[in-house]
């Protein structure tokens, strides 16, 4: 299956990577080539294969569902690149 | 300048506990090194001052003969590790400025043990290549030359800063992380050691994430000794990653008997691949005669599932990566771009991505991004999440067979020149990666070990697989190839 300008649009927007529009094609051209490379799976018979969700079979384990470690804003917020009054801060959202 | 920098860990080791040396002196010689080193790019920081407190620290733990076999060694740390006020970047421009305020729970052992860091390591950007090539910080360089020739080599990727500063002596040793083959064939580029584990054996706890699933930090050492000593200190349960498993460590260096009568070592005939150079193909065969002159039993095995690792991979790892890279949004760390008057956050997240990830990262985080898409997730992501299982499953049958190991070739070529592959189509790369990537997506231990030169004068290696959970084993067949092998080359030093 190959990607059109349209289809690479809307997987750079999937992925929020802002794309010139001049460099659409090229895109395209180059997810083609990689999707074209995964086509090989499409020959293999997965019929009754269960789909790999951990390499190594386990249990996750529990804990209490409590603030193991907390209470470090200034930590939190140190690598910012936009902090004020303990908030991470972004352009407006809402109008 | 003293020539300790040229030690390996174990007689680093010995030495200082003997007090033939102080660490102070070692970690001086392997900051000096890192110093005359710049034209390796191999350190992306430099932490000289840490280096020599904790340097300090080890003598006085030495002197009071308190010191695990890590105590005082120098040690390169990949720059995916993350570590406390020191920056982390991935090697990529999006986290410029990122000063973790915790230390990963690699770093984390690693420091309790007394070792010692000389800074950070130059890699692919978040671990995405095979080159080094699409590193922020430029391209490390092998330490190695062809032949005659003074032709800039990659030392591989994704570690290739940590096997850049291990082959070229900056230290004693480094860690680096294997999601597709990214400790394996480095090393095998570069004529050191490298280590990736069963996946679970080392925390994940810290380590900036690429494919979570995948992911396996490791020993880069100059030895398989070294490698062995090195694991233990690195793996362990941790309850910070639900993925570490819960299983003793094993005293790796006491298991290395040299002794392999007996074992069952395992060929898989779908490694013969077409257009691989003869002397690959020869290495593999000299390194099967090796083993089997040491008493163990060299058997066929197929691996029917082998051809479709490369295409399961680039769909599984990207689908991960597009999920974890999703943080770096320009709200929390790193870079943000410059808004213009009147954008939004939309723009924000979309022009800090385009403008902070190189090009290998957004075209992973697209196709991921793509292939988990309403419509696509059956056909691309389940389905190859279905192969992994049959992948896995013919390392079982070989397994339950009675195999011990299985041999190959770690790459299936020697390094390549750095602007090599700039012209060639992405996937090209990916060929690199043929002889590991099966190793991740099976959750299997895997090491390269340095095996011969090529005719130009390149390091080659040969890799071993191993049983899940038994590196010691797997470590052993490795010495015993590595002695057979007398691999003792050094790259002439030109930087």
């Amino acid at each position: 299956m190959s990607i059109d300008k349209e289809t690479a649009r809307r997987a750079a927007h999937l992925a929020r990577i802002a794309v010139a529009e001049e460099d659409l094609d090229h895109l395209a051209k180059e997810l083609s080539n990689i999707l074209g490379f995964m086509e090989q799976l499409a020959e293999v018979d997965v019929d009754g294969v269960e789909p790999m969700t951990s390499v190594t079979p386990m249990r996750l384990k529990r804990r209490a569902d409590v603030v193991t470690e907390g209470n470090m804003q200034d930590k939190i917020l140190s690598n910012a690149p936009d902090a004020r009054e303990g908030f991470f801060a972004v352009p407006k959202v809402v109008e | 300048m003293s020539d300790l920098n040229k030690l390996s860990i174990t007689d680093a080791r010995d030495m200082l506990r003997a007090k033939e040396i102080t660490a102070v002196e070692l970690t001086t010689s392997c900051l000096e090194a890192v110093a005359a080193g710049d034209a390796l790019n191999a350190f992306s920081a430099k932490t000289p001052d840490i280096a020599l407190a904790q340097a300090k620290a080890a003598d006085a733990r030495l002197a009071k003969g308190d010191a695990p076999a890590m105590c005082g060694i120098p040690l390169g740390i990949k720059d995916l590790f993350c570590t406390r006020g020191v920056a982390s970047q991935a090697a990529s421009k999006i986290l410029t400025g990122f000063k973790p305020e915790y230390e990963s729970t690699v770093t984390t052992q690693l420091w309790n043990a007394g070792a010692v860091m000389l800074g950070k390591l130059n890699m692919d950007e978040f671990a995405m290549g095979s080159s080094n090539e699409t590193s922020f910080y430029g391209p490390a360089v092998n330490p190695w030359r062809r032949a005659g020739e003074d032709t800039k080599l990659t030392p591989g990727g994704s570690s290739g800063g940590s096997a850049a500063a291990v082959a070229g002596d900056l230290c004693l040793a480094a860690t680096g992380t294997d999601t597709g083959g990214s400790i394996r064939q480095p090393a095998a580029f570069t004529g050191i050691t490298g280590v990736k584990p069963t996946y679970g054996r080392i925390s994940r706890w810290g380590i900036i994430a690429f494919a979570s699933s995948l992911d396996q930090a490791g020993p880069m050492t100059k030895t398989v000794r070294d490698a062995a000593i090195m694991l233990e200190a690195m793996s362990g349960h941790d309850p910070r990653d639900s993925t570490s498993v819960d299983l003793p460590v094993p005293n790796f260096e006491a298991l290395l008997t040299g002794d392999i009568r007996g074992k069952k070592i395992g060929i898989p005939k779908e490694y013969h691949l077409d257009g691989m150079p003869d002397e690959i193909e020869a290495l593999w065969a000299q390194g099967a005669q090796m083993l089997r002159d040491q008493g163990a039993e060299v058997v066929d095995v197929s691996l029917p599932h082998t051809k479709y690792a490369l295409p399961t991979y680039y769909v599984l790892a990207p689908a991960e990566a597009s999920s974890n890279l999703a943080r770096y949004d320009g709200v929390r760390y790193g870079y943000r771009a410059k808004l213009k008057q009147g954008e939004g956050i939309t723009e924000m997240y979309e022009r800090t991505r385009a403008e902070g990830f190189g090009p290998e990262v957004q075209r992973r985080v697209m196709i991921g991004a793509y292939v988990l898409s309403a419509g696509f997730y059956d056909a691309y992501y389940r389905r190859a999440q279905r192969v992994r299982t049959l992948i896995k499953q013919d390392f079982d049958k070989v397994y339950a067979g009675g195999v011990d190991a299985i041999l190959t070739p770690a790459t299936p070529s020697a390094a390549f020149g750095l602007g090599e592959m700039a012209d060639e189509d992405p996937v090209k790369m990916y060929l690199n990666d043929v002889f590991t990537v099966t190793v991740n997506l099976a959750g299997l231990p895997g090491v390269s070990v340095p095996a011969g030169l090529d005719r130009q004068g390149l390091p080659l290696g040969l890799q071993l697989i191993g049983r899940p959970w038994d590196e010691g084993d797997m470590l052993n067949i490795a010495y015993a190839l590595e002695n057979a092998a007398g691999f003792v080359s050094k790259p002439a030093k030109w930087w």
